[in-house]
C-alpha cells in the first residue's frame, strides 16, 4: 500500500470519526449561546476557541463534519445511482439513439456548473441542505455516466463478454453481471474524487447562503460568519478552513492511493 | 473541417435551445406571480392587470418563452421586476467586473501552471517534482473563497497593500481597476493553476515517452531543447482544452469570490435578485452563464479539430 493511501485513509477516517462521535458526544452543546465567553482564542477549555456567540468551535466543527459528509455522500449517491445505469445502457446500445440521447443529455448537464444549478433551485424553492444535495447530485450524474460508458465500451469488445452472449445472456444481464463488477474499481476511485469535490461544493454553497441553514452548523456557513471578524478573530476563519482542507486532501489522497492499489497494471509498473 | 464545424454548430444551437427551455421551465415552477409580489396583497385588480401587461406576463407560457428567447437574440433580456431597468443594461454593467476578473484569473493560472508543470515533468521523481506535486495537491484541496479570506487577512488587513474589498471602477484607470481585482483573481486562479499544472505535467510525461522525442534526441538536441521544441508544443493540445474548460469554471467561480470581496459583478447581481425574487434577472444571468460554457466548449472543440485533423472524423 502506498503512502498516499495510508495518509488519505487516516485523514478521511479522522473526519468520519469526528462526524460519528458528534452524534453521541461533543465537548459542548454546539448550539448553546454563551455570550460572556465569546470570541475566545483556542485554549484548554475551548480547544478551537469560541465564536461571536460564545459557541464552542470544536463542537461546531464536529457537527459540521456531519453536514459536509451527509451532503457530499448523498450527492455522490445520486450521481452513481442515476449515472451508472445510464452509462451502462449507453454502452450496451452503443451508437443507437439511446446512446446519443444519453450522451447529449450529459453534455447539456455539464453546461450547468453545480453552483448555477443551485442558484436556479434556490431561486425557485429557497435555500437549504436538500437543495444543495440535489444541485451537487445532478452535476455528478454525467460524471458517472461518462466514466461508466467509457470503461464499459472497451469491456464489450472483450472475449468473456462474447462468451456470455453466446451463452444466451441479454444486454441488461451482461451489463449487471459482467460489466458492472469490472468497472466497480473505477467507480470507487471516481466516487472518492467526487466526494471530495462535493465537500468543496457544499462549503461554497453554504458560504454564499445556498446550503444548510442556521442553526445547522456547516463549515461554509462558519466561514461566512467569520468574514467580518477575521481581522480580530482569525481563528474563526482558520479552523473551518483547515477542516475543509484536511477532509478534501484526505479524500484526494485516498482516491489516488486507491487507484494505484486497485489498478494492477500500475502496481506492476511500479515494481 | 467545414462539415465538422457545421455539425458542431448545429449541436451548439440545439444545446442552447434545450438549455433555454430547461431554465425557463424551472423558473416557471416558482410559485407566485411577480406582479402581485411587486404590488403587495392590497393591489387593485386593474393596477395588477396593467403591470402584468407591462411586464409581458399576460400572455401564455409558450408565448412568453418565445418572447424571452427572441428578445435575448437581439440583446433584450426584459425588464427587472425590482429595479424597473433593462436587465441587459444591468448584466452589461456587471459583466465589466466579472469578465475581466475571469480573464485575469485565467492569465494568472496559466502563468503559474505552465512553468510549474514543465519544471515538474522535467524533474520527474526528483525533489523538485515532489514539491510541485505536493503544492498542487494542496492547491486543489483549498476552497478558493477561504483562500480569498486569507489573502485579505494578510495583504489587505495586515500589510495594507490592497483594499479588503470593493471595486474602484474602470473610470479611475485600468491599473486602479486591475489593482482592486488582483486579490480576487489570485484567489480564483490558485485551484485552477493547481489542476492545470498537473495536466501540463502529465501531458508532458506522456509526450516524453514518444518515439519522436527519442528521434529529436538522436538528432543531437539536448534534453532541454527537445523538451521545449517538441515536448511542450505537443503537450499544449490537451492543456489548451483544459484552459478552455476552466474559463467557464472561473466565470461561475467568480460568483462566490465576488461575495468575499464585495465586487459588483454578476454574482452579487444574481444573489440580490434571488433575495428580491427578481426571477427574470436570475433567469437571464443563468442563461448567460450556460451560454458562455456551451460556447467556450464549442470553440475549444473547433480549435482542437483545427490542430488535430484526426478528431474531425470522430464526433
Amino acid at each position: 500500500m502506498s503512502r498516499n493511501l495510508v495518509l488519505g485513509a487516516c485523514l478521511s477516517s479522522l473526519v468520519l470519526l469526528a462526524a460519528l462521535v458528534s452524534f453521541v458526544w461533543t465537548p459542548y452543546n454546539y448550539a448553546a449561546l454563551n455570550i460572556p465567553d465569546k470570541l475566545q482564542s483556542p485554549n484548554t477549555q475551548h480547544w478551537f476557541g469560541t465564536d461571536h456567540f460564545g459557541r464552542d468551535i470544536f463542537s461546531m466543527i464536529m457537527v459540521g463534519a456531519r453536514t459536509s459528509i451527509a451532503v457530499a455522500l448523498v450527492a455522490v449517491g445520486i450521481g452513481m445511482a442515476l449515472g451508472v445505469p445510464l452509462g451502462l445502457a449507453a454502452a450496451a446500445r452503443k451508437g443507437s439513439w439511446l446512446d446519443e440521447v444519453i450522451m447529449r443529455g450529459n453534455d447539456l448537464v455539464f453546461a450547468f456548473p453545480s453552483l448555477v444549478i443551485a442558484i436556479l433551485i434556490t431561486a425557485v424553492f429557497g435555500a437549504g441542505a436538500v437543495n444543495a444535495i440535489i444541485a451537487i447530485g445532478i452535476f455528478n450524474i454525467p460524471v458517472f455516466a461518462r466514466i461508466t460508458r467509457g470503461a464499459a465500451l472497451s469491456l464489450w469488445e472483450r472475449e468473456f463478454i462474447l462468451a456470455a452472449r453466446v451463452a444466451g445472456k441479454g444486454a441488461a444481464r451482461i451489463s449487471i453481471e459482467h460489466i458492472l463488477p469490472n468497472v466497480a474499481n473505477l467507480l470507487i476511485v471516481q466516487g472518492t474524487i467526487q466526494f471530495s469535490l462535493g465537500i468543496l461544493a457544499e462549503a461554497g454553497l453554504s458560504y454564499v447562503g445556498l446550503g444548510a441553514q442556521p442553526p445547522t452548523p456547516s463549515w461554509g456557513r462558519m466561514l461566512a460568519d467569520a468574514q467580518t471578524m477575521v481581522s480580530f478573530a482569525p481563528h474563526l476563519a482558520l479552523i473551518p478552513g483547515f477542516a475543509i482542507i484536511v477532509t478534501v486532501l484526505g479524500l484526494n489522497l485516498l482516491g489516488d492511493g486507491l487507484r494505484d492499489w486497485l489498478d494492477p497494471r500500475i502496481r506492476v509498473a511500479r515494481v | 473541417m467545414l462539415r465538422y464545424a457545421l455539425k458542431r454548430l448545429l449541436s451548439l444551437i440545439l444545446s442552447l435551445a434545450v438549455a433555454s427551455v430547461v431554465i425557463f421551465a424551472v423558473i416557471e415552477i416558482a410559485p407566485g406571480d411577480p406582479a402581485s409580489f411587486m404590488l403587495g396583497v392590497n393591489a387593485q385588480a386593474d393596477t395588477l392587470a396593467a403591470l402584468r401587461a407591462e411586464l409581458g406576463l399576460d400572455v401564455s407560457k409558450v408565448q412568453r418563452y418565445f418572447n424571452w428567447v427572441s428578445g435575448m437574440l437581439v440583446g433584450d433580456f426584459g425588464t427587472s421586476y425590482t429595479y424597473r431597468t433593462p436587465v441587459s443594461q444591468m448584466i452589461a454593467d456587471r459583466l465589466w467586473v466579472s469578465l475581466p476578473l475571469a480573464l485575469y484569473a485565467l492569465t494568472l493560472s496559466t502563468l503559474i501552471a505552465f512553468p510549474a508543470g514543465i519544471y515538474a515533468a522535467a524533474r520527474r521523481g526528483k525533489p523538485g517534482d515532489l514539491a510541485v506535486m505536493g503544492a498542487t495537491q494542496l492547491g486543489v484541496a483549498v476552497p478558493n473563497f477561504w483562500f480569498a479570506m486569507m489573502l485579505v487577512l494578510i495583504f489587505a488587513i495586515n500589510l495594507r497593500w490592497f483594499n479588503a474589498g470593493g471595486f474602484s471602477g474602470w473610470d479611475t484607470g485600468i491599473l486602479a481597476g486591475l489593482h482592486s481585482l488582483t486579490l480576487p483573481a489570485i484567489a480564483l486562479a490558485l485551484p485552477q493553476a493547481a489542476i492545470l499544472a498537473r495536466v501540463m505535467r502529465s501531458a508532458l510525461l506522456d509526450i516524453l515517452g514518444e518515439d519522436f522525442m527519442r528521434t529529436a534526441r538522436a538528432k543531437g538536441l539536448n534534453p532541454r531543447q527537445a523538451l521545449w521544441r517538441h515536448g511542450v508544443r505537443n503537450a499544449l493540445i490537451p492543456v489548451l482544452t483544459i484552459i478552455g474548460l476552466q474559463f467557464s469554471f472561473l466565470l461561475a467561480g467568480s460568483i462566490i469570490i465576488e461575495q468575499v470581496f464585495y465586487l459588483p459583478g454578476l454574482g452579487r447581481l444574481v444573489f440580490q435578485a434571488i433575495s428580491a425574487r427578481d426571477l427574470i434577472v436570475v433567469e437571464s444571468v443563468v442563461m448567460l452563464l450556460v451560454f458562455a460554457v456551451i460556447t467556450v466548449n464549442f470553440l475549444v472543440d473547433l480549435a482542437y479539430a483545427a490542430v488535430d485533423p484526426r478528431l474531425r472524423s470522430r464526433t
